[in-house]
């Protein structure tokens, strides 16, 4: 049977697709006719041609693609007339081709309203790759540029001209407000203001009557008699179906254009189809991609087995605009006195949402999100699938205030859900891939193609595999990449069964693929913590996350930070003197740490190594401020000065630094000693706190500032000193040995099944009977310390990589700079 | 085929002046170019030094790998990761990076620049 497809658009490659896909048995042969030179790109992300996308990457599929599956496909060649009597088609270059089915997918032009000068030079429409390059070519003598038009494709003309450097654009629309079709009038006014913010000038309810220039354009004049300076415009005004080739074949149009399709999407001709854009199907143009790709469907259905029908589309949209959120689904505009209406309108932050409530409260019947559309799935769902509203409705825009969850969400809606509204994919078929073993988002994206179109949809899939997963009782293992399939524990241990010593090692022998920025850091952590060898051989340098590879934190524009060690807090003046006179030669920025030590900010890569060959020479050691490692204890003068103090907090804290000095983790771990109970040191907020009580030493365990302060919980009570070193090296090795990547002791212990309980057994009772066995490793790694940043100067291989420019070296990278600030330096801010 | 005459080589370095499987900065005129050996691939690949994200001149400081077997460099400031073959970020599609073509011969790495300095 053969099928012809006139155009090669986006639907008509959908189609193909489709086709190609059930066409099994080779029952099919398809030959493609497209007007444009190019196959089928996507125009949906034209824009992005300006901002850095080659034609290639647009492509939806190569020339290869139509070769291997065996579909004839005569670009640049247009079907100019259809002989339905002979059921023949005629190309402009001759070609005669015979179809038993003939599918229109001629898709839709640029709608060009009659305005006198629309001819002239630097006047542009906004449909092509073609139209692109000609807008390309002219704006560079271009200094104003004009769009006609406010809806979704002319905001889009306004971007493609900011992105081709034409800071001064103005966008045109006849109607009161820009997207009349999607937005209401506060929506569109919040939309305008941010667009305004952007720099782009806007004018609404203008009726251009002219355009001015002799054979290029000057400017445009508007029925209220002003008059705009210009000298390049845009006119995307709208689409006209194309439906001449169906008009002068016979078949049924439409009064204002479109070809007449019914439920099946047949035309006047039943053996002629008409999909996409040019279909008139209800007295209505779906000029969306979605709709389009369905039609797609039915048509291949109809050629096949299947009986479906195309029974409308729902027109919902979500799409960013010049980075503006604006979404609209159901009935957005609905206002019948019946309905009732909940608005929120936050004009600081610059968000828009609104939704319509059946009377009854029970019903999401459609709404409108400006600069904020994260909810629009769920909304959209509940919307399509009848979901009861919960008791207060403004939940569902103003997030549940305490109560519960997206994921809830995901979960509530019914199997026919349709959760990736691109591709048609229903939540029962992405619940049933997952069953069948489709096991992740990549999986699911291949197997059933949700996702694959806008991605709006991947957080709600992620949810669903993960719950369907649970739901049948799997066990969620927490990999740590596509490269590794075992958790950081597991790694860790078969690191050490294998004895490997390099990150290339481990990857040989546990991994697959090629590594990547999660699992290089997470394995050379636990070789370091196994091993306690210098991080920088055995090419393990490259497997370092960039701030462990220099030994020193990148900052803002490109620079160090330098860190040496002062334990304990405790320093003389001397070695103060230093610091001085090392930040003063190197032209650093200093500042006191919150653990109690100096960083030195502004250090170029080069000089580092001089840097440290300095502070080295007069006893400083690396500080790991830059590693996931004991960073720092912190200390309260205790007895020795505190009329208060019990014990000598500074000794104690100077000694437990030193012996955990150096020491690699999951993440980074920071400790401090009280000397009484006034807690000058914050011991409580730190992964391992000690605190002098009158007959010891008591340890807190779990704690950190950040971003969710926890308070350390009180492990054991009245220790000697000796006990408590011994309780803090099971305690380090515990956690070294079991926590998931970049986990702190806090959330560690969250996640732990017992909690403190479980974790005092462990350490203090030695309920697993390890305690021994962890003390001995943790011995293992004390006695084998080395200050790296010494060993990394005296080593001339390692101390060549710190340089900025491999063919420049004594060059440091001239886009570094500074600005003053209080009388020392800071970075320049960066774009 | 013409791309490839109107291609301009120069000098970088030494092969062995590149870390294995990581990056080193190279000096071209005003420009600066990240170079990479990619030896659990043999492959090498170069591309613009600066990250588009935050303009910051480090993706030759930055981690190399794979994902879905396409190699890609992660900048070290914020992870954005960039496919070392096409430039595009495979983060978010909002920007992407140039990239440039390297050759090896006798023990020395030259990459491709169009034209002439």
């Amino acid at each position: 049977m053969r099928v012809v497809v006139v155009g090669n658009g986006m639907v008509g490659y959908k189609f193909c697709e489709k086709l190609v896909a059930k066409n099994t048995h080779g029952q099919f042969e398809l030959t493609v006719f497209g007007e444009e030179s190019r196959p089928a790109y996507d125009r949906v992300h034209l824009s992005e041609f300006f901002s850095g996308k080659s034609a290639e990457d647009l492509s939806m599929a190569s020339a290869d693609w139509y070769f291997s599956n065996n579909i004839q496909l005569h670009l640049g060649d247009p079907v100019q007339k259809i002989d339905r009597d002979r059921k023949t088609v005629y190309s402009h270059k001759g070609l005669e081709v015979h179809y038993d089915y003939l599918v229109l997918a001629t898709g839709s032009s640029a709608f060009v309203p009659p305005i006198p000068g629309v001819e002239k030079n630097g006047v542009f429409i906004y449909r092509t790759i073609e139209d692109l390059e000609l807008m390309k070519a002219w704006a560079g003598r271009a200094k104003k540029g004009t769009v006609i038009g406010g809806g979704l494709l002319g905001l889009e003309a306004a971007k493609a001209l900011l992105d081709l450097g034409i800071a001064d654009t103005s966008v045109i629309e006849f109607a009161p407000r820009l997207m009349p079709r999607q937005v209401d009038e506060l929506g569109s006014q919040l939309l305008q203001s941010k667009l305004e913010a952007l720099g782009l000038t806007i004018y609404t309810a203008k009726n251009t009557s002219a355009i001015l220039g002799e054979e290029a354009i000057t400017g445009l004049s508007f029925a209220d008699g002003s008059i705009l300076e210009s000298d390049m415009l845009v006119i995307s005004a709208g689409i006209k179906p194309r439906d001449e080739l169906a008009k002068a074949a016979g078949l049924l149009t439409g009064p204002r254009g479109g070809i007449v399709v019914n439920d099946l999407l047949q035309t006047s001709d039943p053996d002629i189809y008409a999909i996409g854009e040019c279909a008139l199907h209800n007295e209505m143009i779906y000029g969306l991609v979605a709709p389009g790709y369905e039609m797609a469907e039915v048509v291949v259905g109809q050629l096949t087995d299947s009986e479906k029908a195309f029974t409308g589309f729902d027109m919902s949209t979500k799409l960013k605009l010049i980075g503006v959120d604006v979404a609209s689904f159901g009935n957005p505009f609905i206002n019948d006195g019946e309905t009732r209406t909940i608005v929120f309108n936050d004009g600081i932050n610059g968000v828009y949402k609104r939704v319509n409530i059946s009377a009854d409260g029970k019903q999401l019947l459609g709404g409108i999100l400006v600069g904020d559309a994260e909810q629009y799935n769920m909304l959209l769902q509940t919307c399509k699938n009848k979901i009861v509203l919960p008791p207060n409705p403004e939940d569902i825009i103003l997030g549940a205030r305490g109560g519960e969850s997206q994921e809830a969400g995901v979960l509530s809606l019914p199997d026919d859900a349709y959760i990736c509204s691109c591709e048609s994919v229903t939540k029962g078929a992405i619940c049933k891939a997952v069953e069948d073993g489709e096991e992740t988002v990549d999986a699911i994206k291949k197997c059933t193609k949700a996702g694959t179109g806008c991605g709006g949809c991947l957080p709600m899939i992620k949810d669903l595999v993960n719950h369907t997963l649970k739901a049948q009782g799997k066990y969620i293992r927490n990999v740590i990449c596509e490269h590794f399939h075992y958790s950081r524990q597991e790694l860790y241990d078969l690191v050490k069964l294998h004895e490997l010593k390099s990150y290339e090692d481990v990857l040989n022998k546990l991994g697959t693929g090629d590594g990547c920025e999660l699992c290089k850091p997470s394995v050379a952590s636990i070789l370091a913590s196994l091993w306690n060898e210098m991080i920088l051989k055995k090419g393990n340098d490259t497997a370092q996350d960039s701030n462990d590879r220099f030994l020193a934190n990148i900052q803002k524009g490109g620079t160090y930070s330098v860190v040496p060690r002062i334990p304990g807090g405790e320093i003389t003046p001397d070695k103060l003197i230093v610091i001085g006179q090392v930040a003063k030669k190197y032209h650093l920025y200093t500042k006191i740490t919150g653990g109690q030590r100096i960083d030195l900010f502004g250090a170029h890569l080069s000089d580092l190594p001089l840097i440290w060959e300095e502070l080295i020479e007069a006893g400083f050691e690396s500080g790991h401020a830059y590693g996931k490692a004991l960073r720092t204890v912190k200390s309260c003068v205790g007895s020795t000065w505190c009329r208060f103090g019990l014990h000598d907090s500074v000794s104690f804290a100077i000694r437990v630094e030193e012996r955990y000095r150096g020491l690699r983790a999951p993440h980074k771990i920071k400790s401090a000693v009280s000397g009484c109970i006034r807690e000058c040191a914050e011991a409580q907020s730190k992964d391992f706190g000690i605190i002098a009580t009158e007959k010891g030493w008591n340890l807190y365990v779990c704690g950190n500032g950040g971003s969710k302060p926890q308070h350390a919980l009180l492990l054991a009570t009245d220790l000697d000193e000796e006990t408590c070193i011994r309780f803090i090296d099971r305690f380090l090795m515990f956690y070294i040995k079991t926590a998931d990547p970049l986990t702190r002791t806090a959330t560690w212990l969250n996640k732990m099944e017992g909690g403190i309980d479980y974790l005092r057994n462990v350490v203090v009772n030695d309920s697993l009977g390890i305690a021994a066995k962890l003390e001995e490793e943790m011995q293992l790694l004390v006695d084998s310390y080395k200050c790296e940043w010494k060993e990394a100067i005296e080593n001339p291989e390692i101390r060549k990589r710190f340089n900025h420019f491999v063919n420049a070296p004594e060059e440091k990278d001239p886009s570094i700079a500074f600005e003053e600030m209080r009388e020392q330096k800071r970075a320049k801010e960066w774009k | 085929m013409t791309e490839m005459e109107t291609m301009a080589w120069f000098h970088a370095c030494s092969v062995e002046d590149v870390p294995s499987n990581g990056g080193v900065c190279v000096k071209y005129g005003e420009e600066q170019i990240a170079l990479y050996h990619f030896t659990r691939r043999n492959e090498w690949y170069a591309t613009q030094n600066e990250c588009p994200h935050r303009r910051q001149m480090a993706l030759s400081r930055g981690m190399i790998g794979s994902q879905n077997d396409v190699p890609k460099v992660a900048c070290p400031f914020h992870k954005k990761t960039f496919s070392l073959v096409t430039g595009e970020c495979l983060n978010d599609d909002e920007c992407s990076i140039r990239t440039y073509p390297v050759k090896i011969e006798g023990g020395h790495v030259f990459i491709g620049v169009e034209g002439i300095v």
